[in-house]
């Protein structure tokens, strides 16, 4: 473990016209850690995780991953290549992710050719290796996303993020999509994942329920802005802000009653 | 069954098949469920589990080519048996339904102040005015606030939460003695969530309505129903009160269920997987649907198909339910797992 952190995000914003969609936004994530980025629609999170991967551009502020900055638009194809091997993206729907006329192993083998940069046996050994650790055999490796269900779909979609061997991955509502008995699937892959190689998380979600699961610290977002930080057990169980409060107070639970706010 | 009442609503061995593949498919194997006028029962289920269609089914609103067994009886009455217009009474003044996305089921050309008064005047024959004067009432009612202005507005102005409360405003518009609602909230935050169900349980507690709320969350439903009726793969599997749900739940599924999504609040509260994925209705086997993912299951399971049977004050359709110790019922300090097996996901 180094002192760098893995990512450092300084007054990041997002300004679409007259509406600012991120207002502000800084993250500290170390080596190996795991953080969640809470809110509801319209917080800001997503527009958050696709600046950070490269994917929306940036108003104002900096990304850096380990003390390099985020590949500009002028970006030489090199640079761009370099920095995804360093960060990858989970999607929600891992059925618009994914290429649906490619066999879930040849897209393994796609991103292993080109950045490992692996071939033969030792890419078809590796392959395996990436589809055995999510949980995928022989007969689904063959199969195109549409004979998945949604969760080995989604393991699907890990493996080709692992394959890179990122430093970070980033999660969009990984895990939203799912059925209840999947979720805890995929949040206890992602756990044991993390178990057994240096890998950090960027958790993006609404759903506070999984949270304690696999982060460590947690962010709250409304309107753009962070309202609350702190370690995920502080947070959940002794929120500062009212809004934290709120979002904790409307999570179904034994004993909850709905209430109205207005 | 001890009131000699008819049930508002009652599921008699229901079954389902439509023509799928050139096949005809069963979609739901075998439903028994009665609902108390007045009570609230929440269905809860995976995909596949058949929990949409059987509330589809109280309306006539299955796909075509839908085979029914058994029968669905609205105050005695078989849904399955109605005429069109029997049918059209039925959906226009006894019962009503609130779905999963409001967007789709509201014309987004027109305004909410048309959409709420349709029903009302060209079905009832009520004088504009009057139908107006109504929904303006119920809008209030469901707490949204500047009614008049929200009725001269398109759907696309309004946020999900509102759109929400404008279709439940709609569904208590024609006074319906039975709500259904089909996972009404699953597309809303969370807080929005919290409000619109208070809503849909106080118009419920207001007028006496008896409502089957169709969910995934075996918490919500919990939190707003009397009794609890969970569905895997087109058969219920365990019905009980709410009450007991975290604390006794005898199926091995609506274990597992609560296992999977425990309170973020609790620290520590361990998170249990349950391997594979949900069965559709068309896959399962001879046994027990979920046998195939049962840590408890036994060679029996796999072969006979278990029947309901009553456990306490409600039933479960398993081989091997889950004993609840007498002496520790009703503790809510208990941990329901204790007793299980654990299984992480691989």
């Amino acid at each position: 473990m180094t002192d760098i952190p893995v990512l450092e995000v300084e007054g990041l914003t997002k300004r679409f016209g007259e509406h600012t969609a991120v207002d502000g936004v800084s993250l500290r994530l170390a080596s190996g850690e795991s953080l969640a980025v809470v809110g509801e629609s319209g917080s800001g999170k997503t527009t958050t995780a696709r600046m950070i991967t490269g994917l929306e551009s940036i108003s104002s502020g900096t990304v850096t991953m380990g003390g390099r900055p985020l590949p500009g638009p002028r970006a030489r194809t090199a640079e761009r290549l370099a920095f995804a091997r360093r960060i990858q993206m989970v999607f929600q729907d891992p059925y618009t992710s994914l290429d649906r006329h490619q066999r879930i192993g040849d897209g393994i083998a796609e991103v292993l050719a080109r950045h490992a940069p692996l071939h033969g046996a030792e890419l078809t050994r590796r392959r395996d290796e990436l589809l055995d650790q999510v949980g995928l055999d022989r007969r689904q490796a063959d199969s195109r996303p549409r004979h998945l269900s949604g969760g080995q779909r989604q393991r699907a979609a890990i493996a080709r993020a692992l394959a890179v061997e990122p430093e970070l991955l980033v999660l969009d509502e990984a895990v939203a999509a799912l059925d209840v008995s999947v979720q805890a699937q995929i949040v206890n892959l992602l756990a044991e994942i993390r178990g057994q190689r240096p890998i950090s998380y960027l958790f993006i979600t609404h759903d506070l329920g999984i949270v304690p699961h696999l982060c460590e610290r947690v962010v709250v977002m409304r309107e753009g802005r962070i309202v609350e930080a702190g370690p995920t057990a502080e947070v959940l169980t002794d929120p500062r802000d009212p809004y934290t409060r709120d979002l904790i107070d409307s999570v179904p639970r034994p004993g909850w009653k709905p209430r109205r706010r207005t | 069954m001890t009131t000699a009442t008819v049930p508002l609503l009652e599921f008699d061995s229901l079954r389902v098949t439509l023509p799928l593949g050139g096949t005809q498919r069963t979609v739901i194997h075998r439903v028994d469920l009665a609902l108390a006028a007045g009570s609230a029962v929440g269905l809860v289920g995976e995909s596949g589990s058949g929990k949409s269609l059987t509330a589809r089914s109280v309306l006539g609103l299955l796909p075509e080519g839908a085979r029914i067994e058994g029968d669905v009886r609205f105050d005695g009455a078989s849904v399955p048996a109605m005429r069109q217009a029997e049918l059209r009474t039925l959906r226009s003044r006894h019962a009503a339904m609130v779905f999963q996305d409001p967007r789709t089921h509201i014309n987004p050309l027109r305004t909410v102040g048309d959409f709420l008064t349709e029903a009302l005047v060209s079905v009832r024959r009520e004088p504009r005015a009057q139908a107006e004067a109504k929904v303006v009432a119920l809008l209030r009612e469901v707490h949204v606030a500047d009614a008049e202005r929200r009725m001269r507005q398109r759907p696309s102005e309004l946020s999900g939460g509102l759109l929400q409360r404008v279709m439940i405003a709609s569904a208590l518009a024609v006074e319906p003695r039975l709500l259904l609602a089909d996972e009404p909230t699953t597309a809303l935050d969370v807080t929005t969530q919290a409000e619109v169900m208070a809503i849909i349980d106080e118009a419920r507690e207001n007028r006496g309505l008896t409502l089957l709320f169709i969910t995934h969350d075996l918490a919500l439903a919990a939190a707003v129903c009397d009794r609890i009726a969970v569905m895997y793969a087109g058969h219920l599997v365990e019905e009980l009160p709410a009450r007991r749900l975290v604390g006794d739940a005898a199926h091995r599924y609506t274990r597992a269920l609560l296992a999977s999504r425990p309170d973020p609040t609790v620290p520590d509260a361990r998170l249990r997987a349950v391997d594979g994925r949900p069965l559709s209705a068309f896959e399962a086997g001879p046994g027990c649907p979920f046998a195939p993912r049962c840590a408890a299951a036994q060679e029996l399971c796999h072969r006979e198909r278990p029947e309901p049977r009553a456990v306490a004050d409600g039933r479960a359709a398993c081989h091997f339910p889950h004993a609840v110790d007498p002496q520790a019922v009703d503790l809510d300090a208990v941990d329901p797992h204790a007793a299980d097996t654990e299984r992480t996901a691989r």
